[in-house]
Formats: structure tokens, sequence, C-alpha cells
């Protein structure tokens, strides 16, 4: 039987009066995959950006329901969104690291602005989250060069080892390969199918290759809604709604 | 007219104005190079001027005094404008914000001579005495709206996404505004800061009414002190030809200063582009 670590209960979000999210519901499994899916502008991203409260930081952005993470719901009003945010890493769209900071710096900012002091410590997170991002064999000898002279995947891969370096327990990619080349984006692929291990893992994707690839479970998100969402192989083999199957026949989307 | 005669005719007509700006540009600095060069000598740098009639001394007062008042300018100024420019980007729309940015922009058009004319007012007459520190107030009024409307277009030019990267590690909004955002500014910041250190070195009229000027060392900061630009402008229109030929030497070092802080502001530019 697998274990829940996020359960949803009627999530919805707004961009000022604009709905993106309608009472979304749903568990997501620990240590397992799960793709979100869905046409642009279907509220998948914004779904993702509930779970680490991110969503609020826009000015006007809203949030109703409940994200239970391990049992504690994030939007009651003694979570602090910080200690959240530690504890669900993310990786972005475009790869953003930080252009003025090196390589070791990007890996390391995120402990060392959050208190975190011992150096030696620090080296021995930082070169763990590089290999655990696939990255340090590549770069450990220019860890003192700009983070910006990567090249675009080794770039998402030190953002990878940046959100790692927190030791998080979730991990969101929202749509981390759409900048990328298909070499960039196998290596990151296999990533994410490592992380699973140690991780709850959920990745936002318009490339249903890459959710049947990785994913172990896919939700289906149409217009804010959740369609349809189960097991990644039935999902695509054996849709339940009609949309769903739609959408993979390329119907629209 | 054929196509290609008028794009000759264009292409002339561009020649010829980069040359006659660069020409403007090349000929000042190799004048006051070729004058300032042949007027200058190491007393020029270590000696007070000279009692009138007198040859020879020097300006060291004066460039000291010229580091000094800018140097105080900056410690107001640049942490001033910086936490202004955060400001007006962090609170973008909110009202406050607007007029203090209108207000900055009407401050930055603000003839000099005014500003001098102003602080003279403020700090000199109740003080009943021309000092270094009023010379400082006043250029950091300067600066102030110069370099604070720079960071704010700085911060501005980083992405969102650099910000959200910084918010989805945990860390506290206020540390990745400081740490994050600023750091990522950083070079275009610091042109800023440099583009309006060379403005005020070579500013004279806020200084007229401030520091005022003194032919010996000021003792305190709220002595009346020398400056590069007001000896320059006392050597140059005095009836002494030695005064004239150290009025070049001051002009010299000024420009060299000038040029220095343009180039190092340039190269940061390049250095992150």
């Amino acid at each position: 039987m697998e274990k829940v670590k996020i359960k949803i209960e009627n999530l919805s979000a707004w961009y000022g009066e604009h709905q993106v999210l309608k009472n979304v519901s749903f568990d997501i499994y620990e240590n397992k995959v799960t793709a979100i899916i869905g046409p642009s502008g279907c509220g998948k991203s914004t779904f993702i950006r509930c779970i680490n409260r991110l969503h609020e930081v826009i000015p006007q952005a809203k949030v109703a329901g409940k994200i239970y993470i391990d049992n504690k719901n994030i939007y009651d009003p003694d979570v602090d969104p910080m200690e959240i945010r530690k504890k669900v890493g993310m990786v972005f769209q475009q790869p953003n690291p930080f252009p003025t900071m090196t390589i070791y710096e990007n890996v390391i900012i995120g402990l060392k602005l959050n208190g975190f002091k011992d150096k030696n410590k620090l080296n021995e997170i930082a070169i763990q989250a590089l290999n655990e991002a696939g990255l340090y064999e590549e770069v450990k000898n220019k860890l003192d060069s700009l983070a910006t002279k990567l090249s675009g995947g080794q770039q998402q891969r030190l953002c990878i080892a940046r959100a790692l370096a927190l030791r998080p327990e979730i991990i969101l990619f929202d749509e981390p390969c759409s900048a990328l080349d298909p070499i960039s984006t196998a290596k990151i692929e296999d990533t994410i199918i490592k992380l699973k291990q140690n991780h709850t893992v959920i990745i936002v994707t318009h490339n249903l290759q890459q959710a049947a690839r990785v994913a172990d479970y896919t939700a289906f998100l149409f217009l804010g809604e959740l369609i349809e969402y189960g097991p990644t192989n039935s999902l695509f083999t054996a849709p339940k709604m009609k949309k769903t199957e739609e959408y993979i026949r390329g119907v629209f989307g | 007219m054929n196509r290609k005669l008028k794009d000759k005719i264009f292409q002339f007509f561009i020649y010829l104005s980069v040359s006659i700006v660069s020409f403007v540009l090349l000929f000042i600095t190799g004048y006051v190079l070729y004058k300032g060069f042949s007027s200058i000598n190491l007393d020029f740098f270590i000696r007070l001027p000279k009692p009138v009639g007198e040859e020879g001394g020097g300006m060291v007062n004066a460039i000291v005094g010229s580091f000094m008042i800018v140097g105080i300018a900056s410690l107001f100024s640049i942490p001033l404008s910086i936490l202004t420019g955060v400001y007006l980007s962090e609170y973008k729309n909110e009202k406050f914000a607007n007029i203090v940015r209108s207000s900055l922009e009407i401050l930055s058009a603000v003839p000099s001579i005014i500003i001098g004319v102003f602080v003279y007012g403020l700090v000199v007459y109740p003080m009943k005495r021309f000092s270094l520190l009023a010379g400082s107030i006043a250029l950091s009024i300067i600066m102030i709206p110069l370099i604070a409307r720079t960071t704010e277009e700085m911060v501005n030019m980083v992405p969102t996404t650099i910000k959200e990267a910084g918010l989805s590690l945990g860390i506290k909004n206020w540390k990745v505004i400081f740490y994050i955002i600023l750091n990522t500014a950083k070079p275009g910041v610091l042109t800023g800061v440099l583009l309006s250190l060379a403005r005020v070195f070579g500013e004279t009229a806020p200084l007229l009414f401030t520091s005022f000027g003194n032919r010996f060392w000021h003792r305190s900061i709220l002595d009346p002190a020398a400056a590069l630009p007001l000896q320059i402008f006392v050597y140059a229109i005095a009836p002494y030809d030695d005064w004239n030929r150290q009025a070049w030497a001051g002009a010299f070092i000024l420009i060299i200063i000038v040029y220095i802080l343009i180039i190092v502001s340039r190269r940061l530019v390049l250095k992150y582009k």
C-alpha cells in the first residue's frame, strides 16, 4: 500500500478575479513521481506553486482549500511558509542560477542564508547535492567559476542541486526540460527517477512522453479542474474520461 | 537617385557625425592632457598653494579636500539611495513610491548651483561657517537621485524567477532582496555609483557656497576646505601665469580621476554582460 505524502483537498486558486484552480482534490504518494499534465494555461504551474506556498507571493494571488503534508495543513495560520519551502524544493522552467554567484555559492546559498554556518558540513552537503543532481563530475574542477558559464542543461542540474542542498522531502519540477535539448532532458529525467528513492517528486510537463517515461502517477488538469488521476500506465492506456482520451490522442492542447 | 547612392550618402553623414563628436572629445582631452601634463610636477601633489606673487607650490589640500568631500558625500548618499532604489522597485505600485520617484526625478533636474544655495541656507548660514561637511551634503543631494534611480532600474531588471528561486529555498524575503537580488543587480548598481562619483567630482557651483575653498589645510570637516574644481576655477581666472599653469594641472588630475571612474564602470558592465 502506498503512503500518502501530500493530501490535496478542495484546492482553488486565483489571480485577482481569475480563478485558475477549481476544487482540486487528490492524494500524492510518497517516494513516487507524479506528473501533472494538461494544456497550457490549465493551472499546472499554479497547482505546484501552491504546494510550496509560492503562489501567494504574486500580488493579488489567492488560495483556498487545504494541502496536508504529512497530515499537517500547510495553510494553517500557524505555519511559516519559509519552513514549508525548505521542506518542498522547486526547480523552475527556465534554469535560474544566481548569475553573480559561483557554482559552489549557488549550491550552498539556501543553507547559508538560512543560518547554516558549519563550513565543512556545507562542503560535504554541496558535493552530495551536486552528485545527486548528476553534475559533480562535470564541475568538480571549476566550483569557483560563475554559474552562468555552464550550459543550459548544466545550469538546470545546478538548480536541482541548489534545491537538494536543503534536504527537502518533496521536490517540485515546473516543466524543467522545456528549455533544454534532448540529451540534457534525458539526464534530468534520469535524475528525477533516482530522486524518488528519497524524495516525493511532482513534475509539471506538457510533454506526454516525458510523463510516461518518468511518472508513476499522472494527474490531468483541464481548465483548472482535475479531470483524471491515476497510475500513469492506466491513464495513458485506458483513460476513463473522454477529455483525457482526447487530450492524449492530441485532439486539443 | 539609386538605392546604392542613397546608402553611400547616408553612410557619409553617419561617419561625419561620429567624427565631429569624437573630435570634440579627443580635442578637449588632448588639450587638457597636453597643457596639464607639462605643468605637473611632484610639488603639485605634495605642496600647499604659495602666497600670491610667489612661484611654485601645489594643490595637495585641494586633492585631499576633493576626495574627502566626495568620500563623506558617499557615506551619506550611497546607503540612503540604494535603500531608496530597492524600496522603489519592491513597492512599485504604492502611492508613496510614486511620489518618491517623481521627487527624485525633479531633484535630479535641479541645477546644481541651486542645491549649493539651498545647502548654504540650511547648513552654512545656521552654523555661521563654510565647511567641508556642507560641501559633502550638497554633493550627496546631487548623488542621491542618480544612484537611487539606477538602483531601481537595475533591481527591476533582475528577473522575477531569481526572486522566486530565492524564496523557494525558504529564504526570508528581506534576505532574498539584500543577498540575492541586490547581489544580482550589483554590477549595475556599482556602475551607477561610479558614474555619480564621476559627476560630483567635477561639480564646482554647489561647492562655492558650501566648502568655499581654502588656501591652507582644513583642520576639521567643519572648516572651509579646498577642492580641485574650486581651485581650478580660482586659478584659471587669476592674472598670474603660474596659477594658470596650475589650473591646467588641476584639470589634468580631475579629468584622469573622472576617466578612471568611467572606465572602471564600463568594465564592470562588460564583465557581467
